[in-house]
């Protein structure tokens, strides 16, 4: 009866009002994903709209300056500016599949409202997304996108103001007119079949990049790292490569360091508990209490972990890490100066590990880092933090 | 038959049951509003234990935990604040929270804790019968009812799913959304009742939304066999956070009109 479970992580916690609705999800998804129309409709949205395939780019000068062979999966060419929209096309198509009318969505670096409101747009589904104020502030440009593309920004004043807001507002709307609305979640985190779902429409990532190695390379990568806020990158990219033999690095956002508790590092430092619909590993203090976040960047600055993650950790699959706050600044900086290509903040934290795993590699080693988004969104705030008006 | 059963079978009349939202906005204050939320002639108490994140509760509620947690509400304090109801009244004690707090005190020790503070239920809004295996058993184990929620959209086939798990009373969520007071009845509650009353034994609770004496009265009448108030009464709480005798006062005075309704629609 139980459905939904990587090992013994995820399930499905939400209202009774919901689980009807999740129901519904579930077969409409499964139809769909063996229906060929709705495929070839996926296909061509991805292809001629999204801009995939995206490149995987080889670094000339990082890999001379760290000795060993480091290549970028580009998904910060994606239209829209990050792999977001690899679900947010899947799901829109979803929804529209199921008649529903209007979708609404969380967002928390702006990001997946972007792709949100790109795919709203293009389909001609109206679009509402729940932001938290704090991330308002520190991703204003995304939010003034979003408008520009139809949507309608609603601010969230709870909590921490920040993403795990944003997703209780938006389950709290879901909850209010279920029969209606489509909630478009935007990474592999929440109740079943969201973790399952999101995974699919972001293993395109890792496919790719595997065959575009082999084809580079002749042979498989050494490791493969992504950074992880819900998960849903790093679970695009490391999916298709579970059965070989590559290291699975999933980075998470180290913040103000560890053991200073201001961090978003949930796989390194939480506990297993349930929220917003799945067991998971959380930062929650010793009652079962959430607690607060801290990262530059706001779409890993968020308690808890998609479920496969934490399957994936306990049974020593996946490696999970954290880059701080000034590692991610410094690994922005690099890419930027070295590679010609401004990384999203949340990327630049895949990038920092990738670069301190580089030094203890072989000449001859490969490193793949998904860039998942690019960092147009954020230069306001590195530019604040570099003492410099723009 | 537990303190619940005891009193549905017991009553002529439909329940009143008053939600407090435990530790709100302090401890000892939350003592003193539920006592006088007892005196007032309430038949069932239901406790929230507060969480950060509640995703099925509106913003009364939600400032309520916060200011509980602000206090330092702990499920340990809400353990005491049961166990010190309990020592003045027999009447039914039901415990809401959220999953992840029974799920990290260890689900078995949560029910055992409870029981033994002297509650009767407990409802967990965000278990669905599908995960409440555990949760279930432990009830068994510790002779509390859990209570299960049945949604407005419910379909058939899950009604017979959460009917299998239900003990104590069936919560009927009465409109679609999340806890907050709302003026008027949905459409249909008369048929909904009589519905659900072909399919179950269990006494019949509406909650979510119910504000005042008129909705009593009209949910009586469509033939609930309980009424559940909740954002209402912690918007008492929260308008005299400052006057503790304002505050047992208006409450006192709010909770025996509900009392009041219950009688009159019957
Ligand atoms: C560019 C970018 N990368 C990564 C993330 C983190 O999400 P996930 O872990 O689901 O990939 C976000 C979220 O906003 C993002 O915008």
């Amino acid at each position: 009866m139980k459905k939904g479970y990587f090992g013994e992580f995820g399930g499905q916690f939400v209202p009774e009002t919901l689980m009807g609705e999740l129901e519904a999800l579930e077969s409409a998804y499964e139809r769909a994903k063996n229906d060929p129309a709705f495929q070839a409709e996926l296909e061509g949205y991805l292809s001629t709209f999204a801009g995939r395939e995206t490149p995987l780019t080889y670094c000339r000068n990082l890999s001379r300056d760290l000795g060993c062979r480091i290549y970028l999966k580009r998904e910060d060419l994606l239209h829209g500016g990050a792999h977001k929209i690899n679900n947010t096309l899947g799901q829109a198509l979803l929804a529209r599949y199921m008649g529903k009318t209007r979708l609404i969505a969380e967002t928390g670096a702006g990001q997946h409202g972007v792709a949100t409101a790109i795919a709203g747009a293009a389909l001609g589904l109206p679009v509402e997304v729940y932001m938290g104020e704090v991330d308002m502030a520190r991703q204003r440009l995304n939010v003034f996108r979003m408008e520009l593309l139809g949507a309608t920004v609603h601010p969230v004043r709870t909590g921490s103001r920040t993403l795990k807001d944003a997703v209780s507002e938006a389950l709290r709307d879901w909850i209010a007119r279920p029969a209606e609305t489509y909630y478009l979640l935007g990474s592999a985190v929440g109740p079943h079949p969201y973790p399952t779902m999101v995974r699919d429409f972001q293993c395109v990532i890792g496919r790719e990049l595997r065959e575009q190695v082999l084809k580079a390379e002749g042979r498989l990568p050494t490791a493969a790292v992504a950074c992880v806020g819900g998960g849903s990158n790093a679970i695009g990219t490391f999916y298709p490569l579970i059965d070989d033999d590559v290291r699975l690095v999933g980075v998470e956002a180290g913040g103000e360091g560890l053991s200073t508790g201001k961090h978003g590092a949930t796989l390194c430092a939480g506990t297993k508990g349930v929220l917003q619909g799945s067991l998971s590993y959380l930062l929650q203090d010793r009652d079962g209490q959430i607690l607060e976040t801290h990262s530059v960047s706001a779409g890993l600055d968020y308690p808890a972990v998609g479920p496969e993650h934490s399957m994936l950790k306990d049974i020593g699959r996946a490696e999970y890490v954290a880059a701080t706050d000034d590692e991610a600044l410094a690994a922005f900086s690099l890419l930027s100066r070295r590679e010609g290509i401004i990384p999203a903040l949340e990327s630049s934290h895949a990038v920092a590990y990738a670069v301190k795993m580089a030094k203890e590699m072989d000449e001859d080693d490969i490193i793949v880092v998904t860039l998942s988004g690019r960092g147009d969104k954020d230069v306001t705030e590195v530019a604040a933090r570099m003492g410099v008006a723009i | 038959m537990s303190r619940i059963d005891a009193l549905f079978s017991g009553l002529e009349r439909p329940a009143c049951i008053a939600y407090l939202a435990g530790g709100d906005p302090d401890p000892e204050t939350s003592l003193a509003a539920v006592r006088a939320v007892v005196d007032a002639g309430a038949d069932i108490i239901e406790i929230g234990v507060p969480f950060t994140d509640p995703i099925a509760d509106g913003p009364t509620i939600r400032r309520a935990d916060n200011r509980a947690l602000a206090a330092g509400t702990t499920p340990d304090r809400i353990f005491e604040l049961v166990r010190a109801v309990r020592a003045g009244t027999a009447v039914p004690i039901v415990l809401m929270t959220a999953y992840n707090i029974v799920y990290v005190r260890g689900v078995d020790r949560f029910y055992r804790e409870a029981a033994e503070a002297g509650a009767d239920g407990v409802i967990i809004p965000d278990m669905p019968p599908e995960e409440s295996e555990d949760a279930v058993a432990a009830a068994g184990r510790y002779g509390l009812d859990q209570i299960f929620l049945v949604a407005p959209n419910t379909p058939e086939e899950r009604l017979d799913l959460v009917l299998e798990h239900a003990g104590g009373f069936l919560y009927l969520v009465s409109v679609q959304g999340v806890t907050g007071a709302r003026s008027g009845l949905p459409h249909g509650m008369e048929e909904r009742i009589a519905a659900l009353r072909s399919r179950t034994d269990l006494p019949i609770a509406v909650g979510f939304g119910i504000s005042g004496p008129e909705q009593v009265r009209a949910l009586a009448a469509a033939g609930a066999d309980g009424v559940i108030v909740g954002s209402a009464i912690v918007a008492i709480v929260e308008k005299h956070l400052g006057d503790r005798d304002a505050m047992c006062a208006e409450l006192k005075e709010f909770v025996a009109g509900l009392c009041g309704a219950v009688r009159d629609g019957a």
